[in-house]
């Protein structure tokens, strides 16, 4: 408990020298500019900038990242409540009472709710992440390769099998990631994998060009591939922004309950945050005084979902720190930012940087700080963004999207391969694949091979040894289950549906 | 999801075969792939074991979207253009030939810009084309003087 205070004021003394609070400020604008904008999500925000920060200094620019999460995460919402496109999915349950509002002309105190509520939730689960990281990392040090090989089959399995839609259609997208992990040249042995005598694929597929790809390129391909479908009305904002004395009362209790919810789901690697934003939302309805006005604007809908949201952020890095292990396609974003600087978040880091994880974390604070004063009191700047003409916002997007891959690596493979992931973000978005397991496929399929290669080292090849260790044979257990479960239950629900 | 109703064959969805067969590909490719690697580990698993078992994974994922798309169980579509779809590729596809010939950064990111802004419906090519050139030329300089990142130089860069 000491302990940690102690070394969250070491932290802040790090997040307040004047260049960290340089690189936090931009961040937050970055974040909130481009999650502002329809169609980006903060996956999508971090991606974009990682290519152009890879000379900067490892701690600024992680704690940039920081800011550029969180502040995606406000912008995004603004999207929501203005013109109902949620950027990304965690914001569609504020979409749902926000764009209400705002139709009806309360679209001032709609931001200012979820503005002010994403900074109690932001607030409150950093906290949570200072107390919880420590203790974990206490925990997760005792881990041996079979157990961090058994902790990532959990992750693959809860983010693209269980909360989905469709388990097939979650872990197919789960397995090309798992397959584009493969190309390049194996790291134990120096031979080559699905390379195909390409040079540029020697060194594997780059995440960035992925992400970009997948997010950037995809959503432009399919927002105009049926622009003849909707026409996105942009909602001005009138009248007061503050909220009345009324709105308070009804809201305070939705961003503590919503961040009851967001924060250890989000912190547990159960994927996502579309859990608990859709869980607040129906907690609130069923709470609220006002039921009448639910469907039609009812504030609580935005408070509540809101917090959630922010809150499972906070709650997404516990794991992403203290384990390395990326449960949201932002999360796996900023792994790959930590994995530009030769870092890798997980015990070892806490002991051997601890200025970069607490500076990090303290300057979470701080972001949360600097957002809401860029969030309310300007919220009309960011309004602005949102009424640039779709083909130049996506022409510029686009634009964006390839000078990140011209400046890492102006090739012809690199960028043709750019073009192919859009391609195939556009099918799966058609076909209603999940993009977010192809990402952490990438990422964490490489390090569940080598570690799951060593623990088979270790123990000469038996792999018995997956079972032996508590901790290991507990949390494949937990991947089986979170497995199955869809399944088991599509059939109960299928057996139900015969009974009627 | 819904599980369908019995009584009422739906119809087979085609792409979903298509998707189908790909993966069956992709594994096949995987497994071919996995052939030419030397196990040179003494204990455990080599770098051909975690290739075989994705391909595993890959074909009976291809058997259960197959099962998906006979029972018809995908979710609706809605109609889709293509013609927009085409034009922002063939703005990629001039992108990628540009950067590949030398023509620099910023001809190759107008391209697309232009292509990509006709793809969502603006017929005012002129004026595409001059906001284009200012906004690229623009991050060249930003990119090229303030970040000393390398973007490709082509004719136009050099008279900066």
């Amino acid at each position: 408990m000491i302990d940690t205070f102690a070394a969250l004021a070491h932290g802040m003394a790090v997040a307040v020298q004047p260049m960290n609070l340089l690189y936090a400020l931009i961040g937050v604008f970055l974040g909130t500019a481009v999650g502002v904008l329809p169609g980006i999500g903060p996956a999508l925000t971090v991606a974009l900038l990682l290519p152009v920060t890879y000379k900067l200094d490892p701690g600024g620019s992680l704690i940039m990242f920081a800011g550029i999460y969180y502040g995606g995460m406000y912008g995004g919402s603004t999207t929501a409540i203005l013109i109902n496109t949620p950027g990304e999915s965690a914001s569609m349950a504020t979409a749902l009472e926000g764009n209400k509002m705002a139709k009806a002309g309360r679209g001032g105190p709609a931001l200012a709710t979820s503005a002010i509520g994403s900074f109690v939730a932001g607030t409150i689960a950093t906290i949570g992440l200072a107390f919880l990281a420590p203790w974990l990392v206490d925990f997760a040090v005792r881990f041996g390769p079979e157990d961090y090989f058994a902790l990532m089959c959990v992750a693959f399995v809860t983010v693209s099998a269980t909360f989905g839609d469709s388990p097939i259609r979650g872990l197919t997208s789960l397995f090309i990631g798992l397959t584009l992990g493969l190309v390049g040249i194996d790291k134990l042995t120096g031979q080559a994998r699905l390379a195909f005598g390409v040079p540029e694929l020697l060194d594997g597929v780059e995440v960035t060009t992925l992400a970009v790809g997948l997010f950037a390129v995809g959503e432009a391909l399919y927002v105009a591939s049926r622009r003849h479908h909707t026409e996105e009305k942009l909602e001005p904002v009138r009248g007061s922004l503050w909220m009345t004395k009324e709105d308070w009362k009804r809201s305070w209790k939705p961003w503590l309950r919503g961040t009851m919810f967001g924060f250890p789901i989000g912190a547990l690697p159960a994927g996502g945050a579309e859990i608990p934003t859709f869980l607040s939302y129906s907690t609130e309805k069923r709470l609220t005084k006002h039921p009448e006005e639910f469907g039609k604007g009812a504030i609580e809908g935005v408070a509540g979902p809101e917090a959630a949201n922010n809150a499972s952020a906070a709650g997404t890095l516990v794991p992403l720190l203290t384990l390395g292990l990326p449960t949201s396609a932002t999360a796996a974003m900023m792994l790959a930012g930590f994995q530009q600087y030769g870092l890798n978040p997980g015990p070892l880091l806490f002991a051997e940087r601890p200025d970069l994880v607490w500076g990090l974390i303290a300057s979470l604070f701080i972001a949360n700080c600097m957002l809401l004063v860029l969030n309310l009191p300007l919220v009309g700047l960011w309004v602005r963004l949102l009424a640039i003409p779709q083909p130049w916002l996506y022409a510029g997007i686009l634009v964006f999207a390839t000078m990140g891959t011209i400046a890492a690596k102006p090739s012809v493979v690199e960028l043709s391969m750019l073009a192919g992931f859009g391609v195939l973000g556009f099918l799966m978005r058609r076909f209603d694949f999940p993009i977010a397991p192809v990402v952490v496929g990438l990422i964490l399929g490489p390090i569940a091979e080598s570690q799951l290669r060593r623990a088979l080292a270790i123990s000469l090849g038996d792999p018995m040894t997956l079972l032996q260790s508590p901790i290991s044979a507990t949390l494949l257990g937990v991947a089986l289950i979170a497995l199955l479960a869809p399944f088991v239950l599509k059939g109960l629900g299928r057996f139900k549906a015969n009974e009627d | 999801m819904s599980s369908g109703d019995p009584a009422q064959p739906r119809r087979v969805d085609r792409a979903g075969i298509v998707i189908a067969a790909l993966l069956a590909a992709l594994a096949a490719v995987l497994v071919w792939d996995s052939r030419g690697l030397q196990s040179t580990a003494m204990y455990g698993m080599g770098p051909e074991a975690m290739p075989v078992v994705v391909a595993t994974g890959l074909a009976l994922l291809a058997i259960g979207n197959f099962i998906d798309a006979i029972r018809g169980n995908l979710p609706a579509r809605e109609s889709a253009d293509p013609v927009p779809v085409v034009l922002i590729l063939v703005g990629l596809a001039l992108l990628i030939a540009i950067i590949g010939f030398g023509g620099g950064f910023i001809l190759a990111t107008s391209a697309l810009f232009v292509t990509t802004s006709a793809a969502f419906g603006r017929r005012a090519v002129l004026v595409d084309t001059i906001i284009a050139l200012v906004m690229s030329t623009l991050i060249y300089l930003a990119f090229d003087r303030l970040l000393t990142l390398s973007l490709p130089a082509g004719p136009l860069e050099r008279l900066l």
